[in-house]
């Protein structure tokens, strides 16, 4: 791929051609699908030793109260989100949505307080408008998009190893912390979280230091480039959501299996229950459950069962009960491996369906999310 | 026996009325590591551009075509359980189906080893 002036491009862009990188349009940026070792390969690299994602094509977006309080900011904040964001301490991250007023989800993201301001992780498709979004929603904030930034994922068991060769506190950090970490020279906002299911970091820094720091980490040995393929069949057998596939503006949070997220504080109830865009509708959800649920899936065989294949609750193929949105050869699993959405009566784990893959059926069991164990280091 | 290469980056293998079909190490390159491989029954009759096979790498599910009319004699078997042949000798071992030629004319309209090398550029 030579430049081309409709794409974007990130700060690593050279990285990735330097290292071979299959360079695809993705959210409108040029991005690195897979590099030569190919995302099998690449995939089991992550889940047996550490990889390096570029991931700066996200949204990182800051935002600060008028008043300078950052409890102002949570409290404003929280009109949008379904968490309690007013109890997150400096230094921590929780992940949330933002929902519309009929309970289905705009985006997913990550929220890290900061001692003066709070600072969001967004998807990119989907960056321009949560912009929007809080700039007509937070008049008592300053809305402010990092664009000079860049974000990098280092995610692998010996991801503390190589991290803390650079700064020793890397080692400290739990799930979820975040700290500034200096990599190379570099001041760097680390968090403890990732999208495989794995332990790892994301790293935000300065565009300008980007390319340098990621050659670093790849000095190395055990480190190697993973592009957008391998992170989506890792996230997928780590049953995270894919906005767009798993989650849109037509789920709820609730639908998505994603309560965990929503604490009970914001909560019927709770000391600061509801107030965000479809809360009657999350909240009586919560109380009295949904009809449809989302579910991991692990089909019979080697076939994949991809994105749009109708669920069945027998091998008739009559009435479908449920839809995958999410489906791929999972590496890890050495198997097919898919999530969906099914009537809540066909949502408990171990449920045998049949999925219809070019006309004809194929066994599906319900399966436990993550369906390969997550490694976090809470 | 002669070697015939087509538009969708397949090769054939012509003995007499019969053909061994492939993909083309461009075309295993570009799909990356297969999965699964499943190809249509013996004794299916297939018109050119219908597919005779599925091949599925991480990512996604591919068609690959029949390049002439004919019935299908056998799929490769030993792909059902290691499809990852494909990507590692596409134009060998990783054979995907053989393949009774019904109207030989049609084999004027494909590509020879140069054609092909000159059309993947």
């Amino acid at each position: 791929m030579g430049t081309d002036s409709s794409l974007l491009y990130t700060p690593l862009y050279t990285l990735h051609q330097d290292f071979g990188g299959k360079m695809v349009p993705f959210a409108g940026y040029a991005m690195p699908l897979q590099y030569a070792d190919g995302i099998m390969a690449e995939h089991r690299h992550v889940r047996e030793q550490v990889g390096l994602f570029d991931v700066s094509h996200m949204g990182q977006v800051r935002i600060r109260a008028r008043s300078g309080s950052v409890e102002d900011a949570a409290r404003a904040l929280e009109r949008l989100v379904p968490a309690d964001i007013v109890a997150l301490k400096p230094g921590r991250q929780r992940y949330t949505q933002f929902t519309n007023a009929s309970g289905g989800i705009l985006d997913d993201l990550m929220v890290i307080a900061q001692e003066d301001c709070l600072l969001l992780v967004v998807n990119a498709a989907c960056k321009q408008a949560d912009l929007a979004h809080m700039q007509d929603n937070l008049a008592d904030c300053l809305v402010e998009p990092l664009e000079d930034r860049a974000l990098l994922a280092l995610q692998g068991p010996l991801a503390q190893d190589v991290l803390s060769s650079f700064d020793g506190d890397a080692a400290s950090m739990r799930f979820m912390d975040v700290c500034m970490l200096e990599i190379d020279g570099a001041r760097c906002l680390v968090s403890r979280s990732g999208y495989t299911g794995e332990d790892g970091y994301e790293i935000s820094l300065s565009a300008k230091d980007a390319d340098r720091v990621a050659r670093q980490l790849l000095q190395h040995q055990q480190v190697r480039l993973i592009g957008l393929g391998a992170r989506d069949s890792l996230r997928l057998e780590a049953g995270l959501c894919l906005y767009g596939a798993d989650i849109d503006q037509t789920t709820t949070p609730v639908e998505a299996a994603l309560e965990w997220s929503i604490q009970k504080s914001r909560r019927a109830g709770g000391v600061r229950a509801g107030g965000f865009p479809g809360a009657d509708i999350i909240l009586e959800q919560l109380e009295k459950g949904v009809t449809r649920r989302r579910v991991g899936l692990l089909p019979e065989g080697r076939a994949p069962v991809r994105h749009g294949a109708p669920l069945y609750a027998d091998a008739a193929l009559a009435e479908p009960v449920g839809e995958v949105t999410s489906g791929a050869f999972g590496p890890t699993l050495a198997a097919p491996v898919a999530m969906g959405y099914v009537a809540t009566p066909y949502a408990a784990v171990g449920t045998e369906l049949v999925a219809e893959l070019r006309g004809r059926g194929v066994p599906t069991r319900v399966a436990s999310m993550p369906m390969v164990p997550a490694r976090f280091k809470r | 026996m002669t070697l015939y290469f087509t538009t969708e980056h397949e090769w054939l293998r012509v003995d007499g009325d019969t053909a061994v079909v492939g993909i083309t190490q461009h075309a295993a390159d570009e799909l990356g590591e297969l999965v699964f491989v499943e190809t249509r029954p013996a004794g299916t009759q297939v018109k050119a551009t219908e597919a005779v096979a599925v091949v599925e790498s991480v990512k996604a599910a591919s068609d690959i075509y029949a390049p002439v009319d004919g019935e299908i004699v056998e799929g490769n078997a030993t792909l059902s359980d290691d499809p990852s042949i494909v990507s590692t000798d596409p134009q060998g071992a990783g054979w995907i189906v053989k393949f009774r030629l019904s109207n030989p004319a049609q084999l004027e309209g494909l590509m020879d080893a140069a054609a092909y090398a000159a059309f993947v550029g």
